[in-house]
């Protein structure tokens, strides 16, 4: 069977299970959607929720990255996966305690108001559509390879897919669905990673294979890795930092707090039955997620030094990357590159004129091929291409290619589809029927709803053409909108009982306000290319101490919590009432039922 | 529950809490980061150790701690007569 014929299998079978199983486990009742995991097991309920939370950025783009970064990429890493630990400590058995369904109904409750609320849906829906502009992103770029098509077309097809999944999409909520996304997610990515450890080192284990031996020369893999990038004018690979330390560390803290605040993480804990299980779901969830995370370096490494050994022979041989026979000839270059070209995300100009692929740095070129009469670089690899076209790179087996496509549409087309959720429920109910329309009817709030998810599919993926970054840069940017706004005023509202409604939302806009301005200067204006203001503030990138917009979140989470204590400590205390909410939160028992019945 | 206990169950849980969040960072902004170029200089296998608790050490800290901390918080909830059921 030919190899686009195996991916069409491979996928339509697993789409098939998902539907299958939505079919024989269908959900009731407005309950059973969010609640879906009350009578799960707890290893289950974390496999769910790592299908949820696990994205395109997760398992198309973040490795792929991380061959890019080098060390520097463990940012990603340490943010994606230590902000659990935020969540299991600081918010989820309280958000639980509360009992409540949503992010918004906690902030009406424990800011008395429904400008408070008003806020923080606004925030939350800037924070999820950002998102979903890399996960479009990240859905193009799986659509053009499955389809075999341009970059746009994939984006195209993929606005219509996900838009069908998240209208049809209670089966979003089921948690077996989930459970069978995870499985095919995590089988999808570790067995490439196993195939080409073992290749590699020898050993099957790719967390223990990248700090293996490189078989058979006594150098270790790592050592290799850093020697072939610093050869080809590339940083040493495991010391590269991100910009700088300063800039790493506010990165890693915007993504962590940026976990702990954005709704698809946290919904899932506020609807779990105990606040016990809060702390243990949030363990389980890590681990599921940890799977992949701890694989993601060994295959970032690995990747990157197979694309460099396909490109240059001397790489596995060890001879000299600079003579002309080593780098090989574009007309005898392997399927997988042909067949990424047609995507246009993989391109190749002979710059030389010598009919061979030269792959280097030429921003810092090595003395071996300037004297070797090297012109520049000749081979454009987009970054999010890495982790589906690896096992092509490798020369797997095809249903192993197959497998890994299914993979990548389970993680883009589950989150994209319940973050469209959050959107439409956002604004069709906590905004329309909840504060301005309270006349609104069922139905158009439903209408409402679907409505407002077309809108943000068509932005997203208008967007995702011409994206702001790569799909795990971009989404990113979102987490830091989320770090900024909505982490800070939940942990206040549980830590700080003197927290107000005035100092939450004052702290709210000014951090959100703050993250915007920054990243709109370096981006455009909600990303429309043309629309930088960069002048404004000197006309130089990254001007607030070296950080990068991506990162600029953890620096307006420290804004939101300084502007709410001042603010709160101007204006009066919180009512008597809500003291004793916030008393009564941070003891478990006699946590009930969760209630506040929503739709979808 | 009176409110002395109510405290001093909640002065606990922040105990906790604060030793688990320097759990947190020091084994991701401290080894991963801010300590990485000089434990660079240890190797663990053929991993330089700053580079390994940036992208490998730090991930399986944040599990075991998730669980301990789970576990802690189970027997104050206990010891001071506050758990569920």
């Amino acid at each position: 069977m030919s190899l686009q014929a195996t991916i069409y299998l491979v996928v339509g079978l697993t789409f098939a299970l998902y539907i299958g199983i939505a079919i024989w486990s269908r959900a009731g009742s407005t309950s059973d959607f969010y609640v879906a995991g009350s009578g799960v097991h707890p290893v289950l309920n974390g496999m769910a929720t790592g299908a949820d939370w696990m994205s395109a950025a997760s398992f198309i783009s973040m490795a792929g990255l991380i061959a890019g970064m080098g060390y520097g990429g463990a940012l990603f890493l340490m943010g994606w996966t230590g902000g659990y630990v935020l969540l299991a400590m600081l918010l989820a058995p309280y958000l639980r305690k509360f009992g409540k369904y949503t992010v918004p109904q906690f902030f009406g409750d424990r800011y008395y108001s429904k400008a408070a609320s008003s806020v923080a849906v606004i925030c939350l829906i800037i924070a999820s559509t950002t998102y979903i502009i890399g996960q479009m992103t990240g859905v193009g770029v799986a659509f053009s390879r499955f389809l075999g098509v341009s970059h746009q077309v994939g984006v195209f097809v993929g606005m219509g897919i996900v838009f069908m999944y998240a209208v049809f999409g209670g089966m979003k909520g089921i948690t077996y669905t989930q459970v069978a996304q995870y499985c095919v997610l995590i089988f999808a990515y570790t067995i490439p990673a196993i195939f080409i450890s073992m290749a590699l080192t020898g050993n099957p284990i790719p967390q223990l294979g990248l700090g293996g031996e490189f078989h058979g020369t006594g150098v270790s893999l790592l050592a290799k890795v850093d020697q072939v990038a610093t050869d080809l004018g590339f940083p040493q690979y495991t010391t590269s930092t991100r910009i700088s330390t300063l800039n790493m560390f506010v990165y890693t803290f915007s993504l962590m707090i940026g976990t702990a605040g954005l709704p698809h993480g946290i919904i899932r804990f506020f609807t779990v039955p105990k606040v016990r299980d809060a702390r243990m779901s949030a363990g389980w969830a890590l681990v599921f997620i940890g799977i992949l995370y701890t694989t993601a370096p060994g295959v970032a490494a690995m990747a990157k030094l197979n694309l460099h050994a396909t490109v240059n022979k001397a790489v596995k041989s060890g001879g000299d990357l600079f003579a002309p026979e080593n780098s090989v000839l574009y007309d005898e270059r392997p399927d997988w590159m042909k067949r990424w070209e047609v995507t246009g995300l993989l391109k190749w100009e002979d710059k030389n004129g010598d009919g061979r692929i030269q792959y280097y740095n030429d921003k810092n070129p090595p003395a071996g091929a300037v004297a070797a009469g090297w012109a520049g670089n000749e081979l454009t690899v987009n970054r999010d291409i890495i982790v589906l076209a690896n096992p092509e790179i490798a020369r797997l087996p095809n249903w192993v290619i197959a497998l890994v496509a299914a993979g990548g549409l389970a993680a883009a087309l589950s989150t994209a589809a319940g973050l469209l959720l959050a959107i439409s429920s956002a604004i069709s109910h906590d905004l329309l029927k909840d504060m301005w329309m309270p006349d609104l009817t069922e139905k158009g709030e439903l209408l409402a709803g679907k409505i407002a998810m077309a809108c943000a599919i068509v932005v997203a993926g208008w967007l995702g053409l011409n994206p702001p970054d790569f799909a795990a840069g971009t989404v990113a940017i979102a987490f830091g909108l989320a770090a900024s706004s909505i982490f800070p005023a939940l942990m206040m509202g549980i830590f700080n009982k003197k927290m107000n409604k005035e100092g939450a939302m004052c702290g709210m806009i000014a951090g959100i306000g703050f993250t915007m301005i920054y990243v709109f200067a370096h981006k455009g204006l909600f990303f429309i290319k043309g629309t930088e203001f960069l002048d404004l503030f000197g006309g130089k990138p990254n001007f607030f101490l070296g950080i990068e917009p991506n990162a600029i979140g953890g620096i307006g989470a420290l804004v939101n919590f300084a502007v709410a204590w001042i603010v709160s400590k101007m204006t009066p205390d919180p009512p008597e009432h809500i003291q004793h909410l916030v008393e009564d939160v941070r003891i478990p028992r006699g946590a009930k039922a969760v209630d506040g019945t929503h739709i979808h | 529950m009176n409110e002395d206990a109510g405290k001093a169950y909640w002065y606990a849980t922040l105990k906790l809490i604060a030793g688990g969040l320097v759990v947190w960072f020091v084994v991701s902004y401290g080894f991963g980061i801010l300590l990485a170029p000089a434990l660079n200089g240890i190797k663990l296998g053929g991993y330089p150790m700053g580079f390994w608790w940036a992208q490998q050490g730090s991930m399986y800290v944040f599990i075991a701690l998730i669980f301990i901390y789970a576990k802690l918080m189970g027997n104050l909830d206990k010891k001071f007569d506050v758990h569920e059921e």
